[in-house]
């Protein structure tokens, strides 16, 4: 993650010309530190062309920002391309705004009307914390994924390929699960504070699959319980799966509740159930 | 900035907000967590519906006259015949029904304090976080909106359900003991007593609508074959004890039932 002075695609103006550019009200949330008190800065940005994407233009108001001599606003962002979960902000009420199925990255301008106001946000949960500005620090995950996110896999000699036989079905539904990019906007999305979504999609996609099976009671048992000590309680409003850039379904909660009971109950040391 | 190797106490910079206290023995355990808890939240809220569709249905006798309702009445204290005390087995299922009542509002309540704790600006009274700049909803319903307000709702109109006509304060000499008919219309006549009857299945139903569909997903019964009945399911149930419910004030009110 890197600060959002980067990568100004149209620094300045609108360039050509020929572009058709919007002018926005822009409501940006600023915050110098974790600890510090935060409030909306408001920029009138002007000449955005309509091609550009969210991030870039956020590029062109730090390009102007810097030229007045303003400290430019902090954004987390990587690949750009909807795929490494590292962008996210509450864009107008909601995570990555108004467009479904689609990241902050992803998301153009098009998508917005000349003279409209937009307010930005960072992702709000006690345990995502505020780093600097609309950046978050989204550890807490990590500490999930470590408690159970991998599998036990020999090392050696690469295995053939299609060695182990998945069901398509099967294969369909991990993978579903697997395109989770784990950028929080469920998260940001839940009343709650809950991050039932996401832990869902790291389980769902290792507890269906052969390759997952041998430490799949413990692996449930395990991240459930450290997902519960960061985050709420999840109350079934669905709010995570309409905010999901991936649209994670919510039916993978249902298994997630479902192999949590049952790791709670199995005796691990018969080899059926372990 | 791959140069620069992040100093090591930054690790815990996000620490737990909870951490676990002393683990009790299984299956106690499992009411510690917080999925364990919204399990006990859902089984029984589905046996505290089973009790709601049972007391709606037995109320129908209502408008089969004073002498079929005052029969079922007495049956419900009679139940189990001459093999078990008289009201031996009433007074199981009244223990068991306050036992649901308690799990239900206490993992609500706990479940909620979780959800505070993790919320930035999160509201005391519904623990749900809040945005400065607000935030726009596109799934939640009113239902799953209200669960914190209507279940407490249901909570008080129980308690004034059982004063009125289990333990009859306040119909004094007009309320007679066994006369269930008698009760029902003298209490139900009174307007301000049928708008607390009518306001409170109102929020049993709504509470219903959303808490039925709720318990499907946290009891983890998930099947492509068959989701796309679950909320349908929930429709019709809470919809027949809404009507069902709201009948008994209307039709007293409406002097049908007399």
């Amino acid at each position: 993650m890197s600060a959002g002075n980067g990568s100004g695609s149209g620094a300045g103006s609108a360039g050509n010309g020929h572009q058709a550019t919007l002018r926005l009200r822009l409501r940006i949330w600023r915050q110098a530190g974790p600890d510090e008190p935060g409030a909306f800065l408001d920029v009138d940005a002007h000449d955005i062309p309509e091609d550009c994407s969210f991030l870039e233009m956020l590029d062109i108001v730090n390009e102007r920002l810097i030229e007045h001599d303003v400290e430019p606003i902090t954004f987390a962002h990587d690949c750009r391309e909807g795929i490494c979960g590292t962008c996210g902000v509450m864009i107008n009420g909601r995570p990555h705004g108004p467009e479904k199925a689609t990241a902050t990255c992803q998301l153009h301008m098009r998508k917005f009307r000349d003279g409209d106001q937009i307010v930005i946000e960072p992702f709000r949960a006690a345990s995502f914390p505020v780093v600097k500005d609309l950046m978050v620090d989204r550890r807490a995950f990590d500490r999930i994924i470590e408690s159970g996110g991998f599998i036990s896999a020999p090392t050696g000699t690469a295995p053939d390929a299609n060695e182990i036989p998945v069901p398509k079905d099967v294969a369909d539904f991990a993978m579903d699960a697997a395109a989770c990019i784990g950028c929080g906007a469920c998260v940001a999305a839940c009343p709650n504070s809950a991050a039932q979504l996401f832990t869902a999609a790291k389980l769902g996609h290792l507890n269906v699959l052969p390759q997952g099976q041998p430490e799949r009671w413990r692996r449930a048992e395990a991240m459930v319980e450290t997902m519960e000590s960061f985050f709420g309680s999840c109350t079934n409003h669905g709010e995570c799966t309409e905010a999901c850039p991936k649209e994670i379904s919510l039916d993978f909660i249902a298994v997630l509740n479902r192999d949590y009971l049952k790791a709670k109950v199995k005796n691990r040391r018969l080899a059926s159930q372990a | 900035m791959a140069q620069t190797v992040a100093p090591p106490e930054t690790a815990e910079r996000v620490p737990p907000l909870r951490r676990r206290r002393r683990e009790l023995p299984w299956p106690l355990n499992i009411y510690q967590t917080a999925v364990g808890k919204k399990y006990v939240m859902a089984v029984t809220g589905v046996g505290l519906l089973a009790f709601v569709i049972v007391h709606m249905i037995g109320n129908l006798h209502l408008y089969e006259g004073p002498t079929q309702i005052n029969e079922y009445a007495e049956a419900l204290r009679d139940l189990g015949g001459h093999l078990v005390p008289r009201t031996l087995i009433l007074w199981v299922m009244r223990i068991g029904l306050l036992a649901m009542f308690v799990l239900h509002i206490h993992s609500a309540w706990s479940l909620k304090e979780i959800s505070r704790r993790s919320s930035p600006r999160a509201n005391w009274v519904s623990g749900n976080k809040r945005y400065a700049g607000g935030q726009d909803y596109v799934a939640v319903n009113f239902a799953s909106r209200t669960m914190r307000w209507t279940g407490p709702i249901v909570g008080l109109y129980v308690l004034f359900h059982l004063a009125d006509l289990t333990w009859g304060w306040w119909l004094g000499d007009d309320y007679i003991r066994g006369d269930v008919y008698h009760n029902v219309v003298e209490s139900l006549s009174s307007i301000p007593v049928a708008i607390i009857y009518i306001v409170a299945n109102v929020a049993l139903s709504v509470h219903i609508y959303h808490g039925m569909w709720s318990a499907f997903q946290t009891l983890g019964v998930n099947n492509p074959r068959f989701n796309h009945l679950r909320r349908g399911l929930a429709t019709v149930i809470a919809g027949a004890i809404l009507v069902g419910n709201l009948s008994f004030p209307i039709m007293v009110q409406a002097g049908v039932v007399a």
